[in-house]
């Protein structure tokens, strides 16, 4: 691979992308390029700040434990490829006996 | 007549539907004729919602002739296609939503429907709103229409397009990292991002969920001030919605900038963007001057880190939500022997090369024995940058800088994303310390590859939850200057 530290073919089978040969040529220098340009940041002197998510304060959101209207299950399922019995249907997970 | 309501703000349009000299219907009438004549050659949208248009106008109408005062009757609103509308085919500009269309409807998108808008259609934008140019999206090409050779910038392009070419009023933008502003200042109009927080986020189909915000695309600063009236606020459905006091901005806009603080950046300064934009922002900072504002020089010395910062953290957080689109619940399912393979084979022809490469680098950035040396890195640059401004806003009250680090440019003229990402220099600092900023029309410049002059916007930016000061401020530069009234729309216009 074109980076010294990103496999292409590997990052690709954790987000679970196929890549074609070329892809991963293509995707793959263009990747050493961005990971190139972030490497700026190693010039940036961070050992005195904590992380930050995000910018807004955040706190944890409590509600009552009321039943309320929720999205009815032929809605849910209605943008699914397959379906069967009113549940989302997968090709067979666990193998044949 | 037609033209004149497509050309009227929405504070005009508002006006009269509530004091019934016109009626929502005839407003709907004169919008859906423009843009069938128009769109073909813009191509804002990816669908027209005309019935759905017709029937709230009809209720629009009705609200008004009961006596009801909406603040947005009968405006149109183009609603970028990253936002569900209930009911209205969702694609976020891929493949692999499909014809999926959404079951629900964003807050956003309700509480501006509530206050008399009426939904004209869904817009284009690059695929998942990651880019800058609208050529990301897999669905369809739009044009800027001040130069059909141009791009109307993104990802929010659409909708700059729509409102730019009179096809709509109103236009609903997400900004994540420029999303909102760089199109505005392509486009020659207002684009406006709250502070993160100020607007729920429920509904807008997510790709940075810790810098994404919804904003307004509009021809004036009281409009972007109407339209963000009308949708921010505290919603229950968004956990990061901000439970505080909604000041209405609308009505505090100013005249003046007297007494007012604006920074100008000195690294910003240093830097040139070629004689001709130089100069007309050193004519936009003059102006602030003459207005009343007092100018200061501030620093932002770790501003120049922004965009690696943003390439870290805003794909690493794409990896993780774009991971929802497996093909099991909704949208495009390429079928594999196992389910492994369905992921992989539904996922490489679903996406584009654009959110595959964000993904990939964010699943790198996150991935075992990585995550420290670029997420966590990225993390703590970003509490610098943030702390640069607030150091900044110790001297100001609100900071002044060009929106895009070029005008408008050549469709197909970037085809080297690290090219593409820079050009959202100046937005991705104010994005990733979360500040409210908006993009006003500043002036006109020649570009190098062009001759026609293309429109360029002046950011302000002000501290967090500083929407009032910073309408305000907008909207005595944009009355003072009125540079968007120096061109017309080039395409799209009646023959």
């Amino acid at each position: 691979m074109a980076s010294p530290d990103l496999d292409v073919r590997y990052v690709a089978k954790l987000a679970r992308i196929a890549l074609t040969d070329d892809e991963a040529r293509t995707y793959g220098a263009q990747l050493a390029d961005i990971l190139g340009h972030v490497a700026a940041l190693n010039e940036l002197d961070t050992s005195d700040v904590a992380a930050t998510a995000q910018v807004i304060e955040s706190r944890n959101v409590d509600r009552e434990d009321a039943l309320a209207p929720c999205l009815p299950r032929d809605e849910a399922l209605a943008g699914a490829t397959r379906t069967q019995g009113g549940y989302f249907r997968v090709p067979r997970i666990i193998g044949e006996a | 007549m037609a033209d004149s309501l497509i050309e009227m703000t929405a504070a005009e349009l508002a006006r009269k539907v509530n004091a019934r000299e016109h009626s929502a219907r005839e407003i709907i009438d004169a919008t859906f004729e423009h843009v069938r004549r128009a769109d073909g050659e813009i191509g804002a949208f990816l669908m027209l919602t005309e019935e759905l248009a017709r029937e709230h106008a009809e209720r629009v109408d009705a609200r008004v002739k009961a006596g009801e005062r909406l603040p947005l009757a009968g405006v149109p609103v183009a609603v970028k296609d990253n936002m569900c509308l209930r009911g209205t085919r969702t694609t976020c500009g891929s493949k692999i939503l499909g014809d999926w269309s959404a079951p629900y409807t964003a807050t956003a998108v309700q509480r501006i429907l509530d206050a008399g808008a009426i939904p004209i259609g869904k817009t284009n934008l690059d695929e998942f709103a990651m880019g800058s140019s609208c050529e990301n999206s897999a669905l369809g090409v739009t044009r800027n229409p001040y130069d059909a050779q141009r791009v109307p910038g993104g990802s929010s392009g659409g909708s700059a397009a729509a409102v730019a070419g009179y096809e709509s009023t109103i236009g609903l933008g997400s900004d994540t990292g420029g999303s909102i502003r760089e199109p505005a200042a392509f486009c020659n109009i207002v684009g406006f991002k709250p502070t993160y927080g100020r607007v729920s986020r429920y509904g807008l189909i997510a790709f940075a969920s810790s810098l994404d915000q919804i904003g307004p695309l509009t021809r004036t600063v009281e409009d972007a001030a109407l339209a963000y009236d009308a949708f921010a606020g505290h919603d229950p459905m968004d956990a990061t919605s901000v439970d505080v006091p909604h000041e209405n901005t609308a009505s505090s806009l100013r005249e003046d900038l007297k007494g007012l603080r604006v920074g100008i950046v000195k690294e910003y300064q240093a830097k040139s963007l070629g004689s001709a934009i130089d100069s007309v922002y050193a004519q936009a900072y003059a102006d602030l001057e003459r207005l009343g504002a007092e100018i200061v020089e501030i620093g932002l010395p770790t501003a120049d880190y922004g965009i690696a910062t943003y390439y870290l953290i805003a794909p690493a957080e794409c990896s993780s939500n774009l991971a929802r689109f497996d093909g099991v619940r909704y949208g495009l399912r390429v079928e594999g022997n196992d389910m492994t393979e369905t992921y992989d084979r539904t996922r490489a022809a679903g996406f584009g090369p654009e959110v595959k490469r964000r993904i990939l680098i964010g699943t790198h950035a996150l991935s075992s024995g990585y995550y420290d040396a670029y997420y966590l890195k990225a993390q703590k640059a970003r509490t610098k940058i943030a702390a640069d401004f607030e150091n900044a806003f110790g001297a100001c009250d609100v900071i002044a800088s060009p929106a895009a680090a070029a005008p408008a440019f050549r469709l197909g003229a970037k085809s080297d994303p690290i090219s593409m990402y820079l050009m959202d220099y100046y937005t991705i600092p104010v994005s990733l310390a979360g500040l409210p900023s908006v993009s006003v029309p500043c002036g006109w410049a020649r570009p190098d590859d062009g001759d026609a002059e293309m429109p360029l916007g002046l950011q302000l930016t002000a501290p967090l939850f500083g929407e009032t000061l910073l309408l305000g401020a907008a909207h005595a530069y944009e009355r003072a200057t009125l540079h968007a009234k120096k061109h017309s729309p080039r395409i799209g216009v009646r023959a």
